[in-house]
Parts: structure tokens; C-alpha cells; sequence
């Protein structure tokens, strides 16, 4: 993986290009106020890649949605190159759109079945009135079709006609028309079939290490994360709990959920040992969620103090954050 | 293995579906076997037989499209597929249970779950109410659930509950084989710990054995003893854990092995298998593989390859396959590196 050292070193790079500030996101249901995301502070870098993980409702898709503004927050900032996205009004937000993308899940569900693949990756590039001139148009949709790696006799395809890996190229080329320098991935190969996936997984590295591109990787696939992350954020009932140099968690993860979480991952090796921490119980309802550390039901660490005082995301040490009252070194 | 020992065998079943964009030949002489207690991972990708394997085995296949071929599935000793209906209802549930991927395919909406694993119960043992409530109940607290919650209906159970009901229905009749079509794809990782850790508990409990369907690796690694390798309607590779995880020979094997990405090794390459899956209704002649294989020569594009057994229960459909000891059978070239 080269692209990881090549964005080491260099003032600009370490410039944030995306930071979001006490980013909340409730939703009113009829059981109460559903906690989505809860008090969420992170940046991204230039040219590297945030990994999102965490279980279904955990609030990861909320926080892609939230940074693009495809929703609102209830509370908190989104800060975009310097600019305050919540302040942008439709326009300016409209411009703001060509430098951020979002790739979906389902490459079933996210392409409109009666559009062809040209009318499919012409698209974004005819919204946001890019290109006047049809010709020039057209010579783009086939250098974009090169860049994902579709063969231009699939230029008339349909959706139903590809299989999973070509949609996903679509979503990627659609993605990509409008030369962003952020796109979020909404867990981009999770409903692929390995071997496709492993294709997807390396254009998406290709495409970063070409274009410089800065990514929001969400998913729950701990062994993927792990491959194109950068760094990691662990999150856990709409809050961060550890967030950390990727290296580093996977190697020691510190908060008593990321060890979980990590541990429950079948891994395909017989020749390791490891010990596997089954949690009891399952993930707690986010609706009025109770006062304290969110893991406390299912935390074997668990004291007095977690059940009444919320811990904060802290740094323990450079670059090193966990949310947790009691972080355990060593597994 | 010897005779008494196999629970289930099967043997040569070709399966295909008859359909009006043609033949879709999505089972062709498979040969696998399960002894008594163990564990059986069937591994493959989206469209390689799997399913279509275990649904044959338990007779619930829609007759048409599907037509059996060839084959003969032996359980006891006995041909399933030479069985009536009626006999094969008496087994189903019984002798053999089937827990699918998604909890909801296998729940009736409209009624409690303790209705639905007193059914079981009921269907294959005669005992009176009472006691099928008992059974149920205790069934419901080996899984790790409440017994009051017998009078619950699915949709008040989570993802992971749900599927640990179906699991209570399944053994609700203590079968001696089970068939799980990836019962934990559709959850969390947490909860998929949960739930495996529970199977594999319930499993020498029992004493059942277990033909586990899945594309997680990961998974075949933590609970299964031996391993066949699917790809186009064929197992390409069969053998013990060790067999397949340390010492794997056929080309597409190795690449399934290469295109994870590794939790525990920091600068892994992802290798990907180039291509896609063929289509079963227009597979390639050969070996079904040789299109996306790199070490392809031109006798895999006309001849299928034989079955080699490298090493004593390790099979490998491929030329170029090295027995353990001695030169390789389809060609002088030498093993592929």
C-alpha cells in the first residue's frame, strides 16, 4: 500500500479538509427522541482515509449523510476547506456539492434501472452543467469508464444487464465525474462477492493515489476497514468511543468495546490463538438512551462511575482517543 | 471414512434448472460426504451450487424448474431421493433441519414462537400439550432466551434473537444433521459470535452434525472440520481444516485465500480473481475455472479435469494437483507456484 506513506510529510496534507464539530443528529419517533449521532468531533485530512466502524444503528451512514448535508443536523458544524457547510445557502451549497461524492451500498438500489450506462455516468456531469459541448461530453464518460475499469461496450448496458462489481463501478464513475476531493463510502463492497470485492477495494486505492482524493470509509467490515484506513473511528450508539492511528487499534485497541468488536471477527487462519470476548446481550435501544457510558450493559469492566458520568472522548496519548472511564491496555 | 461412520453421502448428483433462456447446470457430479459429529464447511461464492447442494439434500427444491439429474444422496445408509413425500416429511425437521440465512424466511409472523417450536414438536413426537409447552420452553432457555417469552411473536425478537428461535425450532426434535445456509450473514458481528458460539455449544450437546454454508473463510476456520470448495456447480477442493488452510492446491482456492484482506498482517496486497463467475447456463468446456485462472493451459480449456487425491482425504480437481508424494498427474510442468 504505497498511497499510505506517499501522504505522510508535507504542511498541506496534514491540513484538515473536513471537521465536524459536536455533530448531532435526533430523529423524533413515537417512543421518544432517537439519539442517531450523539456528540460527534472528528477531522479528516487531506488525501487520507477515515474508517468508520461499528454495528448496524450505530449511527456511521447517519454521520456519511450529515457531512454531505443529504440531512440536516440537529446540532453542531460541519467545517468543509474552511467553510461552515450549515451557513452555505442552496447555490453555494449546489457548488459545494462537485467537491463532495458518496457511493452507496447497494449498487442494486442506488442505480436508476431505466438509465443506461452512459445516461448513468452522464448524469452529475449534465446537473452541474459541466460540459456545453456534446462531443467533449461524450470523450469524458469513456475516459471515466477507462478510469473504473468498464469496457466501453457496456456503454449501452442497462443496470440489470451488469453484475455487482460493474454497478459498483458505475457508482464509482458517477462518483467521480465531477473530480471531487472527498467522498464518503457508504460500505462500497459489502454486498459483493470476495473476489469482487478485492477488484473494487484496489480501484478504490488506485483512485485515491491518482486523484489525491480524501475518503469517509464507512463499514463494518473490520478486515476491510483495516486494509484502507488511515485512521479509525469506533463508534457505538451514535457516539466515538476510540479513534486512533489504524495500525495502533487493530494492534491495541483500547476501549473494552473496539477489543469486542475486534476479537468477535472470524479471522481465516487456524495457526492464531486469540482469545474471543463474547458480548452478552445486544445493542441497546438509542431512544432517551440513559445518562452515562452507553456500554455499561454489555461492559465487563463496568463500575460505579459509568452508570452516572458520560466519559468524553480524550487523548490519551498523540492521536490516541478513547471515550472510556477505565481504557485497558492488553489483551 | 468407512461406511458406518458417513451420516450423509452423496454421490454424483447433477442438478439442473430447466428454464426458457435454457439449461442452467447448477450441480454437476458432486461427491461429498459428512461423518457422524462433524462439521462440514461448504464454501463459495454468489451462483456456485451451494444452496442448491443443500436444498436438494432436504428435497425442498421447486420441481420445476429443477430436475435431478443424476445421483443418489445416501443418509443412513438410505437414498433420499428415492424416498415419497410422505417419508421425506417424517425426516425433515426431524432427522434433518435446515436454518436459513434470513430468520424471517423460516418464522410465521402470525403466531407466537412458542407456537412455532411446539408445531415442530408436535409434528414428529407424540406428547400432549403440556408437555410440548415444556419442551418449548426448555428449548427457548438452551438457546439462551427467556421462557416467558414462549407467547412473543417474531417481530418483538432482534435480528440475532429471531435467528436463535429458528435454532430452537430447528433441534426442537434433536436431528442428526443440520444444514445452515449463512445463519449469521444477516448479522453483527457481535451477535454473529453470539450466535456461532452458540451452535457450536448446541452442536456437541447433541452430538449433531453440521453441514455449515458460507463465503466467510473466517468462519469455516473457527468451526469447522473439514472444508469443500465450491465453484460453478463443482467442488474444486476437498479436504480436513488443515488440508485447505495450510496446504491448498487449486488455483481458485488459493485466489479466494489471497483476495481477503488479513486482520492480523499489515501490507497485504489484495489479490483479486480476474473475471467474473461464468454463467451456469453457458459454462465454459474444460475446467470450469480455466478462464480465470492464470496458471491455464490449453488441455484445461478441452478436458475437465479429474479429481486427485494428494494426500489421503484431500482432493483437488485440477492438472495440475501434486499428490503429496510423487509427480504431478496431468502434466510434467510441475506444480504451480
Amino acid at each position: 500500500m504505497e498511497g499510505r506513506y506517499d501522504k505522510e510529510g508535507g504542511e498541506d496534507l496534514k491540513m484538515a479538509l473536513l471537521e465536524v464539530k459536536n455533530l448531532k443528529k435526533y430523529f423524533k419517533t413515537k417512543s421518544g427522541l432517537l439519539h442517531a449521532v450523539d456528540g460527534v468531533d472528528l477531522h479528516i485530512n487531506k488525501g487520507e482515509t477515515l474508517g468508520l466502524v461499528g454495528e448496524s444503528g450505530c449511527g456511521k451512514s447517519t454521520i456519511g449523510r450529515l457531512v454531505l448535508r443529504l440531512i440536516e443536523p440537529t446540532e453542531g458544524e460541519i467545517i468543509f476547506e474552511g467553510k461552515d457547510l450549515g451557513k452555505l445557502n442552496k447555490s453555494e451549497m449546489r457548488q459545494m456539492r462537485r467537491k463532495m461524492q458518496i457511493v452507496f451500498q447497494d449498487p442494486y438500489a442506488s442505480l436508476d434501472p431505466r438509465k443506461n450506462v452512459f445516461e448513468l455516468i452522464a448524469e452529475p456531469l449534465i446537473v452541474q452543467r459541466i460540459y456545453s459541448n456534446k462531443r467533449e461530453l461524450e470523450r469524458r464518460i469513456y475516459e471515466l469508464m477507462e478510469i473504473v475499469g468498464l469496457a466501453q461496450r457496456l456503454v449501452n448496458s442497462y443496470p440489470h444487464e451488469l453484475d455487482g462489481g460493474r454497478r459498483q463501478r458505475v457508482g464509482v464513475a458517477r462518483a467521480i465525474a465531477l473530480r471531487p476531493v472527498f467522498m464518503v463510502l457508504d460500505e462500497p463492497v459489502s454486498a459483493l462477492d470476495v473476489s469482487i470485492q478485492a477488484q473494487i477495494i484496489n480501484l478504490l486505492l488506485k483512485l485515491q493515489r491518482e486523484f489525491g482524493l480524501t475518503y469517509l470509509f464507512i463499514s463494518h467490515d473490520l478486515s476491510v476497514v483495516k486494509h484502507i484506513s488511515d485512521r479509525v473511528a469506533v463508534m457505538y450508539l451514535g457516539q466515538i468511543v476510540e479513534l486512533a492511528d489504524c495500525k495502533e487499534i487493530f494492534k491495541e485497541p483500547l476501549h473494552p468495546y473496539s477489543q469486542a468488536l475486534l476479537s468477535a471477527v472470524p479471522v481465516p487462519r487456524i495457526d492464531l490463538k486469540r482469545e474471543k470476548i463474547i458480548l452478552e446481550g445486544e445493542v441497546p435501544s438509542p431512544i432517551n438512551p440513559k445518562p452515562g457510558c452507553r456500554f455499561t450493559s454489555r461492559c465487563r469492566y463496568c463500575q460505579d462511575i459509568c452508570k452516572t458520568e458520560t466519559p468524553v472522548l480524550r487523548e490519551i496519548y498523540p492521536g490516541r482517543f478513547v471515550a472510556c472511564h477505565f481504557p485497558q491496555k492488553g489483551q | 471414512m468407512s461406511q458406518q461412520e458417513k451420516l450423509l453421502e452423496i454421490k454424483n448428483l447433477t442438478v439442473h434448472y430447466e428454464t426458457v433462456d435454457g439449461t442452467v447446470r447448477a450441480v454437476e457430479n458432486l461427491n461429498l460426504s459428512v461423518g457422524a459429529g462433524q462439521t462440514l464447511g461448504l464454501v463459495g461464492e454468489t451462483g456456485a451450487g451451494k444452496t442448491t447442494t443443500v436444498k436438494t439434500i432436504m428435497r425442498i427444491l421447486p420441481v420445476p424448474p429443477s430436475v435431478i439429474k443424476s445421483g443418489e444422496i445416501f443418509f443412513k445408509g438410505e437414498d433420499l431421493l428415492k424416498k415419497t413425500e410422505k417419508e421425506m416429511r417424517s425426516i425433515r425437521g426431524a432427522k434433518i433441519s435446515m436454518i436459513f440465512q434470513d430468520p424471517m424466511t423460516s418464522l410465521n409472523p402470525v403466531l407466537t414462537v412458542g407456537e412455532q417450536i411446539m408445531e415442530a414438536i408436535g409434528l414428529h413426537n407424540r406428547v400432549s400439550k403440556r408437555k410440548a409447552i415444556e419442551l418449548a420452553e426448555e428449548m427457548l432457555e438452551t438457546v439462551g432466551i427467556k421462557g416467558d417469552r414462549l407467547s412473543d411473536y417474531p417481530h418483538q425478537f432482534s435480528g440475532g434473537m429471531k435467528q436463535r428461535v429458528v435454532i430452537a425450532m430447528a433441534l426442537a426434535c434433536n436431528p442428526q444433521l443440520l444444514i445452515a445456509d449463512e445463519p449469521t450473514t444477516a448479522l453483527d458481528v457481535t451477535i454473529q459470535a453470539q450466535v456461532l458460539e452458540l451452535m457450536q455449544r448446541l452442536k456437541r450437546q447433541y452430538k449433531t452434525s453440521l453441514i455449515m454454508i458460507t463465503h466467510d473463510l473466517g468462519i469455516v476456520a473457527e468451526i469447522c472440520d473439514y472444508v469443500a470448495i465450491m465453484y460453478a456447480g463443482q467442488i474444486v477442493e476437498y479436504g480436513s481444516l488443515e488440508d485447505i488452510f495450510l496446504h491448498a492446491q487449486h488455483p481458485y482456492t488459493k485466489g479466494l485465500f489471497s483476495c481477503i484482506p488479513d486482520l492480523y498482517s499489515d501490507d497485504k496486497e489484495l489479490i483479486p480473481i480476474p473475471g467474473l463467475m461464468p454463467d451456469p447456463s453457458n459454462l465454459p468446456s474444460g475446467c470450469r475455472f480455466h478462464t480465470r485462472c492464470q496458471y491455464s493451459f490449453d488441455r484445461c480449456e478441452i478436458q475437465e479435469p479429474p479429481s486427485v487425491e494428494v494426500s489421503p482425504g484431500h482432493h483437488v480437481k485440477c492438472f495440475f494437483a501434486v499428490p503429496e508424494k510423487g509427480e504431478p498427474q496431468g502434466t510434467p510442468l510441475g506444480r504451480p507456484v
